[in-house]
């Protein structure tokens, strides 16, 4: 076993690249890309909660979905057999189809397996565990349809490494963190400012008086359904794109994980889920890099366990009467 | 209670009824992976055990003594896990009945499950696992690969010598033993080479990580001459590009799990050049394995990997044995015992990844193979180290 002080007394060479500021710097890049996951994934997590007071558990298997769509989506465009455009045509039209598609089984699932619910009027408690049923659903469909064999996406960007004075960064990790930062405005945006945003909140308000107010519940939930697989779909492409191993079960852990970040940000909040996602990076990633790895889930939830404890309710989180 | 009693007299009945019908074929057991993190080690696993299937039952079976037994193979999904591994191989034992066991593949599940294979007192042969911990002190189980103590070594030596390499740095796989295993052996192998320290990091991570950028950038800072990722090809997949990424210009040097038919699929561009430690290379093969390389590539359209190599000598140790036995008792623990006695027994073997003899552990003493991995993505042989 390793130990730091082990680590650090190790000669090596002074004009080398192994000075901790950049060490230090690297690591936080590496944290900046893993936590634009977490972070995409705990805000669709985070948008259904907040409007439906439901935990949606499918939500790290729709992720998952979105990288296989993105698969399929990008392996037709570049197929000889079929429309065989270029890359860079292929990976403008990938993103829209996968943003789409995904979409359509996140609302898929709200039709069939929430709505129904939702309409006999059970307890929450009941959706929970059928949307914990619907991510089993998903994982094992997946892998009776399409087998076990690991998928790898196909190349869809020219990769390209910049090394700026010994950090060491890519053109998809920019295109990564960008993203992230983006659709976290245009969903503040969106959720603050715009009339659905508007339907949205009053939803999260009071969902019994909503319709006597002539806004059509149904279409506000299968729109907060839409936003949030949207985006997962959308991670699940760059995660596909940056992680090329795609297997049926790679949501779950992360979604879990994703769930845990967006809880320790505040559910229901979108800074929170933002934040939350980055926090659970930076902290794995620097338990990782500067304790024995062997301890990093421990120690990174162990930390995670005590900012709980300090704050229930997550960093930007209301307490609140009536959770499940 | 009464109503389980009832039960338990049902399997008995069952069981017995089981018992009366085994003379007629030969029952061969398979635990292995054909989902979860490794599952074209099952499949590689079943398609070769299939192709010697049909071979010798299109001839109306094998031929033990003067009649001729049909083969009966069933296969079981571990999950690639060391809980499944252990359900699913008393699975094949108890409610099967099956004579022999062959897998599972992984250490992680060899290990616990040729412990229960070893009280049940059946015996079973792992054609992949590489961790002494499989077969030590349990006299019912085998292995048609070497061990992680001769792997270890055999990449060492090579690195030092192919790459002029002075420091190594190690990523393994915590929850793994076969990754574990072979880490610790290689590190202990270096530092006898290089001395102490000489290994600079000795990195790991969990079984569903996917990112590994804080390790790997932790490697590269202490600038080692070579990464030593003793991996199974899903993780290797993800780990080489990723260190290509955060800027690491030296080789890799991988294990024999690396050598699957779909590492290329998955690493692409970035793993061509590398090399890793093996049971044997495909390409430039001669005789009976390039006999088997064409007829599995004939039937399945790829060429076989070392799972499918070794798991083909396995199946015939068992067969070998068996055929050496002379008889097919109706009685499955006689027929266990038989069995056992034989392949412990077995002088010398001529497999297609080479001759092999049993030590008193079961493990044979076979030699390992270094290849490269070519631009055309084929494991092409460099060099053989033998024992």
């Amino acid at each position: 076993m390793l130990s730091l002080s082990g680590l650090w007394s190790l000669p090596c060479n002074p004009t080398a690249s192994a000075q901790p500021m950049e060490q230090f710097i690297q690591q936080c890049v590496n944290a900046l890309q893993w936590g634009s996951f977490y972070a995409l994934i705990a805000l669709g997590y985070t948008l259904v909660y907040g409007v439906l007071r439901l935990i949606n558990f499918a939500h790290g298997d729709i992720f998952m979905v979105g990288a296989y769509i993105s698969f399929f989506v990008s392996t037709f465009f570049l197929s000889s057999s079929g429309p065989a455009l270029s890359r860079d045509l292929a990976l403008a039209l990938t993103i829209p189809c996968t943003v789409v598609l995904t979409s359509g089984v996140g609302v898929t699932l709200e039709r069939i397996a929430y709505r129904p619910l939702r309409r006999k009027g059970v307890h929450r408690l009941y959706v929970v565990i059928t949307a914990l049923m619907c991510g089993l659903v998903l994982e094992n469909g997946n892998l009776a349809l399409l087998g076990a064999s690991r998928k790898a996406l196909p190349d869809l960007l020219d990769k390209h490494i910049y090394m700026i004075s010994g950090i060491a960064v890519t053109n998809l990790k920019l295109i990564v963190i960008c993203t992230a930062l983006l659709v976290f405005f245009a969903l503040h945006f969106i959720v603050t400012r715009s009339r659905i945003g508007m339907a949205m909140r009053a939803v999260a308000w009071d969902e019994f008086a909503l319709p006597l107010m002539g806004i059509p519940l149904d279409r506000v939930i299968v729109f907060t359904f839409m936003l949030g697989s949207g985006i997962a779909g959308l991670g699940g492409m760059l995660f596909a794109m940056s992680y090329p191993v795609l297997d049926p079960y790679m949501g779950a852990m992360t979604g879990w994980k994703a769930f845990i970040a967006a809880v320790v940000g505040g559910i229901g909040d979108i800074r929170g889920a933002f934040v939350g996602g980055f926090l659970l990076a930076f902290v794995e990633i620097m338990v990782a890099a500067f304790l024995p790895s062997t301890f990093r889930d421990l120690f990174a939830f162990s930390i995670l366990l005590l900012i709980l404890w300090k704050r229930p309710t997550g960093i930007f989180g209301m307490p609140m009467s009536t959770k499940i | 209670m009464k109503a389980s009693r009832v039960a338990l007299a049902l399997l008995c009945l069952l069981f017995a009824a089981g018992t009366a019908q085994a003379a007629n074929s030969i029952k061969i057991g398979f635990p292995i992976p054909l989902t979860g993190e490794i599952p074209k080690v099952g499949e590689s696993t079943k398609f070769a055990a299939e192709m010697l299937k049909e071979e010798i039952n299109a001839q109306g079976g094998l031929q033990v003594g003067k009649q001729k037994y049909p083969l009966e193979f069933i296969y079981e999904d571990n999950e690639s896990k060391a809980e499944s591994a252990v359900n699913v191989t008393l699975k094949l034992i108890d409610r099967d009945e099956v004579v022999a066991l062959v897998g599972p593949q992984s250490s992680r599940q060899a290990v616990p499950a040729g412990g229960v294979a070893n009280d049940n007192e059946v015996p079973m042969i792992s054609p992949w696992s590489t961790n002494p911990d499989t077969t030590f002190n349990r006299p019912w189980v085998f292995r048609g690969a070497f061990l992680d103590p001769f792997q270890a070594p055999v990449a060492a030596n090579f690195a030092s010598k192919q790459f002029q390499a002075k420091t190594a740095a190690v990523l393994f796989e915590i929850s793994n033993d076969y990754s574990k295993g072979l880490a610790d052996n290689f590190k202990a192998a270096w530092e006898k080479l290089h001395g102490p320290g000489s290994v600079v990091a000795f990195e790991s991570h969990g079984p569903k990580d996917q990112d590994f950028s804080a390790q790997l950038t932790k490697i590269i800072g202490l600038k080692p001459d070579f990464l030593f990722l003793p991996q199974n090809y899903s993780f290797a997949a993800m780990i080489v590009p990723q260190a290509r990424d955060l800027g690491f210009k030296n080789p890799f040097m991988g294990s024999d799990a690396w050598g699957s038919a779909e590492l290329m699929n998955l690493c692409g561009k970035a793993c061509i050049g590398q090399f890793f430690s093996t049971h044997y290379a495909a390409a430039g093969a001669t005789g009976a394995t390039k006999e088997f390389i064409d007829k599995y590539q004939k039937k399945f359209g790829y060429v076989p990997d070392d799972v499918a190599a070794l798991t083909w000598d396995s199946v015939n140790i068992v067969l070998t044995a068996i055929q050496k036995g002379g008889v097919v008792d109706s009685n499955v623990r006689k027929m266990r015992k038989l069995i056992r006695d034989n392949i412990a027994a077995t002088p010398k073997f001529d497999g297609i990844t080479g001759s092999m003899s049993f030590d008193e552990q079961g493990d044979p003493i076979k030699c390992a193979v270094v290849v490269k991995v070519s631009d055309a993505g084929e494991f092409t042989f460099v060099e053989s180290v033998c024992p």
